[in-house]
C-alpha cells in the first residue's frame, strides 16, 4: 500500500453527503431521530457511538438497505433516498467484507464493473489498479479462504473502490481483525482515502479509531447526533455529560448551584463547597466535569481550587500515578506525573486535590 | 452426510490428541475385533462375493472380464443402463421444477405457511415410492382420476405414467424433499451481506440471483441432487409394481429370482450398480469439498426476506398449492384407496368400506408385528455399533480404528438389491445344523436391514459423541472411575438422546425398506409390512387391503419420525439448559 497512486481520476471529483432530518423507526423502535448532518468534500467522517446507537443504521440507510421514514439523503446534491442499493453509486465495506466464496480475489473485485457493462480492457485495467492500490496484485487468482484476515479486507476494500464511488462507507472494517493489525490497517486506510481524496464514511464504537483516523466525527447516542466535531474539538469542548464520558475518561461532580450574597457557589454532593468564578455560564442543572490531568495533588500543580479529599485507590502506571479520590459523595480520578523517588500515598489519606476550573466544564446531560 | 462425514474426520484428531492414551485396553481390542468381525461377515463377505462373481468364470473360478462383454453385448441390458441413466436423471430435473420454487418462495420471502411447506415436503419420505405408485396410476394413469376429467373437459389425456414417465413422476414425487431440504438449507445458510454486497456493488434481480445467491447454494443443490439420482437408480420396486422392466435394478434382481443365484449377469449388473453410486456420492463429495459456503456470520441471519407484491403472492401460493397437491397426490390416493370398494375408470371411488382394514387386522397382522419386531432388531444393532464405533474412533488411539468408520459408511454405496444378492449367494451355502440355509432364516433380513442403516446411525450416534466435551470424562477417571464405569456413567447418558435418535431413524427408515429384503423374504409368515404391501399391490383385489397396510405403514413411520424428532428437540434443549 505504499506505492504511489496509479491512478487518481477519483480524488479529483469529491462531493458532499448531506443528511436531512432523518427519521427511522422498526414498529415502535425509535432507531433514528432526526438526524442533520452535513459531510464535506474529501472528508473522512466517523459515526462514532455503542451500539445499539443507531450508527450503523445510518450508515445502510446511506447505501440505501433502509429506507427513511422521514428526511433525505443528498449525495453530491442529488438526493438519492428513493433510490434502490444499486442505483446509488455508494461504495460500502461489509464488517463481515462479504466476499463471495465462489469468486477469486479478481472475480470478486470485477464484479461491480461487470454489473455496470463496462468494457472488458477497462475491467482488466481497473481490477489491476485497484489490486496494486491495496498491494494484492500477487493474490488476484486466491480465493478468499486463502486470505488471511487483513488481505480479505485489502480485497473487501479494493472491490469497494474499483467502481469509483462517490462515497466510501466502512461499516467497522478493523473489528474482524487482531489488536496488531488494526493499527497498521487503520493507518492504510487514513493514507488510502487521503490519497483518493474520497468522501469516507467510518463506523466504529472506538473513540481511539475514530480519532487517530478521521477529521472529524458525529457522536451518536440513542439516534441522536449529540456533537459533531474534529477529535479535539470534542474531548476539549464536549457538548453534554455523554459525549465527554464516551470520549476519555471524565471526573463528575454532581452538585447544585447557590447563589450568596452576590457571589455563585457550586456545592458539591456531600458537602464540599467551591466558588464559581464570576464569567462562566453554569447550564441549568449541569455538574462539574474535568479530566484526569486537569487535577493534582495539592502542590503539584497550578489549580486555582482546592477540594478536600480522602484517597480510595493509588496506582502506578509508569509515567504517571493516578488516584481514585473521594470528595463529598462522588469519586474522581486524578493523574500526576511520576517524578523519580516518589512514593505513592496509600489509600485512606487525607489529601487536597488542586483543580484548574479554567478547563473544567459545566455540563448538563 | 459428506459434510457430516468430514467435519467428524476433522474433528477426531484434536479431540484425542489432547489427551494420549498409551494404549488401547484388552477390552477396546476385543471391541474393535467384534465390530470388525460383523461387518467382514455381514458387509465386506456379501459384497465381495457379488464382485468376486461378476469377474470369475463360472465353474472355475477363473478371473475373466467375459461377463462384462455378455452385459456390453446384450441389448436388453444396454437399454436397460441407459432408461435407468434416463429415469435418474429426468427424475432429478422433474423434483428440481417442484423443489426449486418451493425453497426460494420459503426462504426469500415473508410468506406465511413456509413452516407448512418445509413440514409437508418430508411427508412423501414416510411412505415407500412403490406404495404411492399404484395411488398414482389410479389418479394419473391412462384411466386415472385427471386423465379421465381431462378427456371429458377437453378431449384430451396426458400421458403421465405411460412407461418410463410413470417411475420418472412417481420418484420425483416422492424424493423431491431431498432437494428441498438441501437447498433450503443452503439459501438460508447464506449471509445477507453477501446479497447487500452485489447490490451495493450495482446488481439486481434476477442477474444478482444467477451470480451471487445461485452459486452459493450450488453445493447443497448438488448433494440433493446426486443423492435423488442414487436412490432412483437403486429402486427396485417402483419400476416392477409399474411393470417396467428394462431398468437394471429390476433386471438383477428378475435375473437372480427367474434364472438362479448361479447366472452371473445378476452379479455384473450389481457391480455396475455400485459403479453407479459410487460416481454420484463422488460427484456429491466433489461439489461439498472445499466449499463449505455457509457464510452466516454471527448475528448476521440468512438472505435478507422481503414481502411479495399482491401478484406475486398471488402468483406464489398458487404455484405452492399445484405442486403440494401434486406431492401428497400419493397420500390422498392411497387414503381413498384404502377405503374403497371398487375405484376403476372413475374419478372417485364407487362407495367405501372399513373391510379392508379388517382384513389387514386379521390376516396380515403378522406383517406389522414382523416389521416391528425386524426394525427394532435393526435399530438396535445399528445403534449398538454405532456407539461403539463412535467411541472408539473418537476416544481411543486404536490402530486403524478409522476402518471401522469407512466401512461402516461404505454401506452407503452399497444399493439394497446388491446386499440381498450377496446375502443369498454368501449364506445359501451356509446349513445350520438341521439343514436349513442361513439366508432362509428371518434374521438374515434383519441383519441386512442393519447392514443398510447403520450408516445414518452411525453419523447420530458420531454427532452426539463429539458434543461431549472429553474433560468430562477426564473428571469421572479422575474422580476414581475405571473407563468402562466412565462410558456407563458419564458417556452414555450423555449420548442417549442422540443414541434414540439413531435408533429411530433406523428403526423407521427400516420399517419401510424393501430393495433389500424383496429378495430374502421365503415365505409369507416371515415377511416385514413393505413386502406384504408389494405382494399385495401386484394384483387388482389386493390393492384394497394394500392400500390399508400402506396407511398403517405411513402411520407407523411418520409416529416414529415425530417421536425421533421431539426426542431430539428436548435432548437439545436439556443440553441447552445445563451449559
Amino acid at each position: 500500500m505504499n506505492q504511489p497512486l496509479p491512478i487518481s481520476e477519483l480524488g479529483t471529483n469529491a462531493v458532499d453527503v448531506d443528511i436531512r432530518n432523518v427519521d427511522l423507526s422498526y414498529g415502535t423502535n425509535h432507531v433514528l431521530k432526526g438526524i442533520n448532518l452535513h459531510i464535506r468534500p474529501g472528508e473522512f467522517f466517523a459515526f462514532l457511538g455503542p451500539s445499539g446507537c443507531g450508527k450503523t443504521t445510518l450508515l445502510r440507510l446511506i447505501a440505501g438497505f433502509n429506507q427513511t421514514d422521514g428526511g433525505e439523503v443528498l449525495v453530491g446534491g442529488r438526493d438519492v433516498s428513493r433510490l434502490p442499493p444499486w442505483k446509488r453509486d455508494v461504495g460500502m465495506v461489509f464488517q463481515s467484507y462479504a466476499l463471495w466464496p465462489h469468486m477469486t480475489v479478481r472475480r470478486n473485485v470485477a464484479f461491480g464493473l461487470e454489473e455496470r457493462k463496462v468494457s472488458r480492457a477497462e475491467i482488466e485495467r481497473r481490477v489491476a489498479a485497484a489490486l496494486e492500490l491495496v498491494g494484492l496484485a500477487h493474490l488476484a487468482d486466491r480465493r478468499p479462504s486463502q486470505l488471511s484476515g487483513g488481505q480479505q479486507q485489502r480485497v473487501a476494500v479494493a472491490r469497494t473502490i474499483a467502481i469509483e464511488p462517490k462515497v466510501l462507507l466502512l461499516d467497522e472494517p478493523l473489528s474482524n481483525l487482531d489488536a496488531k493489525m488494526r493499527v497498521q490497517v487503520r493507518r492504510e486506510l487514513r493514507d488510502l482515502q487521503q490519497r483518493l481524496g474520497l468522501t469516507t464514511i467510518f463506523v466504529t464504537h472506538d473513540q481511539e479509531e475514530a480519532n487517530t483516523i478521521c477529521d472529524r466525527i458525529a457522536v451518536m447516542n440513542d439516534g441522536i447526533v449529540q456533537q459533531v466535531g474534529t477529535p479535539m474539538e470534542l474531548y476539549e469542548k464536549p457538548a453534554n455529560l455523554f459525549v465527554a464520558n464516551f470520549l476519555g475518561t471524565a471526573n463528575i461532580l454532581p452538585g447544585r448551584v447557590v447563589r450568596e450574597g452576590g457571589e455563585r457557589f457550586f456545592d458539591i454532593d456531600g458537602g464540599v463547597r467551591l466558588p464559581i468564578p464570576a464569567q462562566v455560564v453554569v447550564p441549568e442543572g449541569a455538574k462539574l466535569v474535568f479530566r484526569p490531568q486537569h487535577a493534582s495533588l495539592a502542590g503539584h500543580g497550578a489549580g486555582d481550587v482546592l477540594l478536600p479529599g480522602t484517597i480510595v485507590h493509588s496506582e502506578f502506571l509508569g509515567s504517571t500515578l493516578r488516584y481514585v479520590v473521594r470528595i463529598g459523595a462522588a469519586e474522581v480520578s486524578i493523574d500526576t506525573p511520576f517524578h523519580s523517588g516518589e512514593t505513592l500515598h496509600q489509600p485512606g489519606t487525607s489529601v487536597e486535590i488542586s483543580l484548574s476550573l479554567r478547563s473544567a466544564l459545566w455540563l448538563a446531560a | 452426510m459428506a459434510g457430516a462425514t468430514t467435519a467428524g474426520r476433522a474433528h477426531a484428531p484434536s479431540v484425542s490428541s489432547r489427551f494420549m492414551r498409551l494404549s488401547a485396553t484388552p477390552g477396546q481390542i476385543a471391541l474393535a475385533l467384534g465390530i470388525t468381525v460383523f461387518l467382514v461377515l455381514f458387509l465386506i463377505v456379501p459384497v465381495g462375493t457379488v464382485i468376486y462373481v461378476a469377474f470369475t468364470e463360472k465353474g472355475t473360478g477363473e478371473f475373466t472380464l467375459v461377463n462384462f462383454l455378455d452385459f456390453a453385448r446384450t441389448d436388453l441390458f444396454i437399454r436397460s443402463f441407459w432408461n435407468s441413466v434416463y429415469v435418474s436423471a429426468m427424475s432429478v430435473v422433474v423434483a428440481s421444477i417442484f423443489a426449486l420454487p418451493l425453497a426460494y418462495i420459503t426462504t426469500r420471502f415473508e410468506f406465511r405457511g413456509a413452516m407448512l411447506i418445509q413440514t409437508l415436503g418430508f411427508l412423501p419420505l414416510i411412505m415407500p415410492p412403490f406404495v404411492g405408485a399404484v395411488a398414482m396410476l389410479l389418479l394419473f394413469g391412462r384411466n386415472g382420476t385427471v386423465n379421465l376429467l381431462l378427456d371429458e373437459w377437453f378431449g384430451i389425456k396426458i400421458p403421465f405414467m405411460e412407461g418410463l414417465n410413470g417411475v420418472i413422476f412417481v420418484q420425483a414425487v416422492h424424493y423431491f424433499p431431498f432437494i428441498l431440504i438441501n437447498l433450503s438449507t443452503a439459501l438460508r445458510n447464506i449471509d445477507r451481506s453477501m446479497e447487500e454486497a452485489a447490490q451495493n456493488l450495482g446488481s439486481s434481480g434476477f442477474r444478482l440471483f444467477r451470480r451471487i445467491v445461485f452459486p452459493l447454494a450450488m453445493p447443497g443443490y448438488i448433494a440433493g441432487a446426486s443423492l435423488v439420482f442414487v436412490k432412483v437408480f437403486d429402486d427396485l420396486a417402483t419400476p416392477l409394481l409399474l411393470n417396467v422392466k428394462d431398468m437394471l435394478a429390476p433386471q438383477a434382481y428378475l435375473r437372480v429370482t427367474s434364472i438362479g443365484i448361479a447366472d452371473p449377469m445378476g452379479y455384473v449388473i450389481s457391480v455396475v450398480l455400485i459403479c453407479m453410486s459410487i460416481l454420484a456420492m463422488w460427484i456429491s463429495a466433489r461439489a461439498m469439498r472445499g466449499k463449505d459456503y455457509a457464510t452466516v456470520q454471527r448475528g448476521g441471519g440468512g438472505l435478507a426476506k422481503r414481502t411479495m407484491r399482491p401478484w406475486e403472492s398471488a402468483l406464489a401460493y398458487a404455484a405452492v398449492l399445484l405442486i403440494l397437491l401434486l406431492v401428497l397426490a400419493p397420500h390422498i390416493g392411497l387414503l381413498l384407496l384404502s377405503f374403497a370398494t371398487i375405484w376403476s375408470f372413475s374419478p372417485l371411488p364407487d362407495a367405501f368400506t372399513l373391510a379392508h382394514y379388517g382384513r389387514v387386522f386379521g390376516e396380515s397382522f403378522v406383517y406389522v408385528k414382523n416389521t416391528l419386531l425386524y426394525a427394532s432388531i435393526a435399530g438396535l444393532i445399528d445403534v449398538v455399533l454405532g456407539t461403539a464405533i463412535a467411541y472408539l474412533v473418537l476416544r481411543t488411539k486404536l490402530i486403524g480404528r478409522e476402518w471401522l468408520d469407512w466401512a461402516a459408511t461404505a454401506a452407503l454405496a452399497i444399493p439394497g438389491v446388491v446386499l440381498g444378492i450377496g446375502y443369498l449367494r454368501t449364506f445359501y451355502g451356509v446349513q445350520l445344523p438341521d439343514g436349513t440355509p442361513l439366508a432362509t432364516l428371518w434374521i438374515t433380513i434383519v441383519l441386512a436391514l442393519a447392514i443398510r442403516r447403520l450408516p445414518y446411525a452411525l453419523r447420530a450416534c458420531y454427532a452426539a459423541l463429539q458434543q461431549i466435551s472429553v474433560s468430562l470424562e477426564e473428571a469421572a477417571e479422575n474422580l476414581g472411575a475405571t473407563k468402562m464405569r466412565t462410558v456407563r456413567r458419564v458417556v452414555l447418558p450423555l449420548m442417549a438422546g442422540g443414541i434414540l435418535a439413531g435408533f429411530v431413524t433406523s428403526f423407521a427408515t427400516a420399517a419401510v425398506e424393501l430393495s433389500a429384503t424383496l429378495m430374502l423374504v421365503q415365505s409369507n409368515a416371515d415377511a416385514p409390512l413393505a413386502y406384504g404391501l408389494y405382494v399385495f399391490m401386484q394384483s387388482a383385489a389386493g390393492r384394497g387391503p394394500g392400500a390399508a397396510l400402506g396407511v398403517i405403514a405411513v402411520l407407523l413411520v411418520a409416529l416414529c419420525t415425530f417421536a425421533s424428532h421431539m426426542i431430539i428437540e428436548k435432548s437439545q434443549r436439556a443440553k441447552g439448559a445445563s451449559r
